[in-house]
């Protein structure tokens, strides 16, 4: 149970400094009830969801009311009872800062709900039965992808999965919401790893913990010693940042890595977050939707940093004003961590499922105004590249638009965590190339194939011309030939 | 409440240029201490009228490209290109050499080729190898180190010298230069005497030359120190020393009369500058851990084939540059394989 696994490195990562017990001193506590809920329609990009209820009806707590038929959709449920205000443009909890349609709801304070689903013993539930269980709750992974977990379960037929890994590696700075999951919900994490191994018939979960977390480690130790199944281990990680990293964290714990271009189950690996894992046995077991999460509110722009149960669709300027307020420092506030993270314009922004942490940065604490030089070619970067690129000829290449060569220096690879650019000593903007670059890519790409489709058209266009002159021309042959005969008859007849 | 928004990563940078050149110019210190306890303090006459030039030259430079003057001037590479090539000069070299050889580095080596970052060739010793194929007679005349020193002076007549205000009348030129241990080694062997014989001479020391292990000892601290601070790596010193002294070894394994023992050549001439001050600067090495290997060591044994065999007593600063020229290759064939691809 204490895993004796040997571990494995992977390439660069940072020793960042953690800024994590800030918010941790204070126990979690719930957020009160917003008076709006907002929920963005938009799930990840490319998926959209539908309104299914109606400006003016009334909701109840537990109740869908956005779903798609997409593969990768999940239905988003009301966390409160109230009346839908409408659907209508509010800013979102996307990196692009823009307002997209939402439904919002004017909560009533009533708190009622709906009838929870049936509880299963999901031992003697197909794991069909427990997917769609999964989807219905809209359970996603809520370590930041907020990518479909009942399709994450679903490998495909030529993928044979052995291993199930939970993510409770929170490598990046000031988030502690896993680390506080683990520490108050144990039990429920460990129980959703037993329901997940279920559901993939596989007998091997490695639950990953970053080292440095004692109460969190104490306390699933604590749950597996009484659970006593010997197919669950905990392993306790290295904190190098970006350990939880998927890819990452499948290397550090079993050597293997995902091929480039491919997913985990590539080497037989499933990998989930432990928050993920504690909201499927609350959809499984207590039949309960994913409405709730835990959320980090901390940095130096806010008075009292702490944990909060909260809402999902809870504005962030309300768990903010819980929070204490801001303080006068406040300069940036973000979504996630300090390193991949997305800052926000606005604190209407509503938490998502996927909003693990909001970072109410000082200008301490975040980089503003730098002044960028020239690249002294120092290496620095591919010393901390975590997969292993060369982010200075990736940057060479950017600049000039070369993207022949990016595509030959794996641009594409990159992860887009932010190692080059913190050890950067002339602070050029790297990770803003690479996004600009792989943009640049995926348009021309888009643009290749938009003419190849208009060449398409256009052949077909030239030989359904042809093809229509070739009839023509037959058929005046034929017309003619007819004509032809026709008076070779009638001459005949006439003499 | 709104915010201003930025894109990730929104965590401070941890690093500077101008803290990697400040330590870098910090990290020289002993060497150039020893400098001054062994030939004087004309290496502190040479820095400042290099520093000098290099400033100016750098902000007119910059000026004339319409480029931003003071924060470019403010990162101190020019500086430091102008420190590495008055140390690795002859401490008595005259004031218009210095200055000329720095002119060179700047205008030619560093802003004709598209200033920092963008320069192929190490500037300090693109200057250094201009200067001694242009003037070999002044960039040869090394001083003589204190303790074989037949004469004395007092550091306002050093200085006067090093200005061009001649020497004092008690003292002659030809006394008070001496040929370098590198230098005096080439000679004999050619002449056909034996190294065990050569190392009779006063100027040679312990391991290299009087002085001369001192101050490659200062210069061994000091790129310890870089180390230790994580300015540089350990793959350049590493490669250039084992390519040197791995031909040397042999070299001196076949035949020890003819062949310099590798300690000699890594405490003698510039070495030590070279391998932790020079072939390290960022802008002209290999960029990969594992190029970097290569490039240390293809200096080193440039360095060991040319001072053998070649026309020149020293040659960390040709071996420099070659090596310099390689560097693209380099790079490209030692490309890491990147996580989650096949090799």
């Amino acid at each position: 149970m204490y895993s004796m696994l040997k571990l494995f490195n992977f390439h660069g990562g940072l020793q960042l400094p953690r800024h994590k017990q800030v918010s941790l001193e204070r126990p979690v506590a719930t957020a009160s009830l917003p008076e709006q809920l907002i929920y963005p329609l938009q799930l990840r990009p490319g998926v959209r969801l539908t309104a299914t209820v109606q400006p003016g009806e009334r909701v109840l707590a537990g109740q869908v009311i956005a779903d798609s038929e997409h593969f990768l959709a999940t239905p988003v449920h009301a966390a409160s009872s109230g009346v839908v205000r409408g659907i209508v443009d509010w800013l979102a909890p996307h990196p692009s800062g823009l307002p997209d349609h939402a439904v919002v709801i004017d909560t009533d304070g009533l708190e009622q709900a709906v009838a929870p689903m049936p509880g299963l013993d999901y031992r003697h539930e197909t794991p069909a039965t427990i997917k769609a269980r999964i989807r219905q709750a809209g359970v996603v992974g809520l370590g930041g992808a907020a990518f479909s977990t009942a399709v994450k379960l679903n490998p495909g037929p030529n993928r044979v999965i052995d291993t199930l890994i939970l993510n409770g590696a929170e490598c990046e700075p000031y988030i502690t919401c896993d680390n506080a999951l683990m520490q108050t919900r144990a039990r429920a994490v460990v129980e959703g790893a037993l329901i997940l191994l279920h559901a993939l018939q596989i007998g091997r979960c490695l639950i990953a913990v970053e080292d440095h977390m004692t109460e969190a480690l104490a306390a699933l130790d604590a749950v597996l010693a009484e659970v006593k199944d010997r197919r669950l281990s905990r392993v306790a990680v290295p904190s190098v940042y970006p350990t939880g990293g998927e890819r990452q964290l499948i290397k550090v714990l079993t050597g293997k890595e995902a091929p480039s271009g491919g997913i985990p189950a590539d080497v037989g690996i499933v990998c989930q977050n432990v928050g993920t894992a504690a909201a499927i046995y609350d959809a499984v077991v207590n039949g309960l939707p994913l409405t709730w999460r835990l959320v980090t509110v901390t940095g130096k722009g806010v008075a009292r940093p702490s944990n909060w149960l909260a809402r999902i669709g809870t504005p962030i300027a309300d768990l903010i004003e819980q929070s204490g307020g801001y303080t006068p420092d406040v300069r940036r506030l973000i979504i996630g961590g300090p390193m991949m993270g997305f800052a926000l314009p606005d604190d209407v922004i509503p938490i998502a499922k996927a909003s693990n942490c909001i970072l109410a940065a000082a200008l301490s604490e975040v980089d503003v105004d730098r002044e960028t030089r020239a690249c002294i070619r120092c290496g620095e970067c591919a010393n901390a590249c975590p997969v292993n690129l060369l982010p200075q000829q990736l940057y060479w290449y950017s600049r000039v638009n070369n993207l022949d060569k990016l595509k030959q220096f794996s641009l594409f690879d990159c992860i887009e965590c932010g190692c080059c650019e913190v050890v950067c000593p002339s602070h050029i903007p790297l990770v803003n190339y690479y996004r600009a670059a792989k943009s640049k890519t995926l348009t021309k790409a888009k643009q290749a194939e938009k003419a190849a489709i208009a060449k398409r058209r256009h052949d077909a266009n030239q030989e359904r011309k042809a093809r229509e002159q070739a009839e023509k021309a037959e058929r005046a042959r034929a017309r003619k030939a007819a004509l032809a005969a026709a008076k070779q008859q009638e001459q005949p007849s006439e003499s | 409440m709104k915010f201003e928004t930025a894109i990730a990563p929104h965590l401070l940078p941890v690093n500077r240029v101008d803290w990697v050149m400040a330590k870098v110019l910090l990290a020289l210190l002993p060497g150039i201490i020893a400098l001054t306890v062994y030939f004087g303090v004309g290496v502190w006459v040479n820095i400042v009228i290099a520093v000098i030039t290099a400033l100016v030259l750098e902000a007119v430079l910059l000026k004339w490209r319409g480029l931003p003057v003071v924060p470019a001037l403010k990162d101190l590479s020019a500086m430091v290109t102008a420190v590495l090539l008055a140390i690795s000069l002859p401490v008595i070299a005259p004031w218009w050499l210095v200055l000329l050889g720095t002119a060179f580095a700047i205008v030619i080596a560093k802003h004709l080729y598209g200033g920092l970052g963008y320069n192929p060739f190490n500037p300090a010793m693109m200057g250094y190898v201009f200067l001694l194929v242009s003037f070999p007679v002044p960039m040869t005349a090394w001083i003589a180190p204190t303790p074989v020193a037949g004469f004395d002076w007092t550091v306002l007549e050093q200085v006067a010298f090093n200005l061009g205000l001649g020497l004092p009348e008690q003292v002659q030129f030809d006394a008070i230069t001496l040929a370098t241990p590198l230098d005096r080694l080439k000679t004999e062997i050619a002449l056909g005497h034996p190294i065990s014989a050569i190392q009779n001479a006063p100027v040679f020391g312990y391991i290299s030359g009087k002085g001369w292990e001192w101050v490659a000892l200062g210069y061994l601290l000091g790129g310890c120190w870089l180390l230790w601070q994580k300015v540089i790596g350990w793959q350049i010193p590493l490669g250039l020393m084992l390519g040197l002294a791995l031909p040397a070894g042999l070299g001196y394994l076949l035949d020890s009369e003819q062949f310099a023992n590798p300690g000699f050549h890594l405490a003698a001439g510039a070495t030590m500058l070279g391998a932790f001050f020079i072939a390290t600067d960022p802008v002209t090495a290999a960029t990969s851990s594992k190029g970097r290997l290569f490039y240390g060591a293809l200096i080193g044994l440039l360095t060991y084939l040319i001072r053998t065999f070649g026309g020149y007593p020293d040659a960390i600063a040709f071996s420099v540059i070659l090596a310099n020229l390689c560097v693209p290759t380099i790079d490209y064939l030692t490309r890491p394989r990147v996580f989650g691809q096949r090799s």
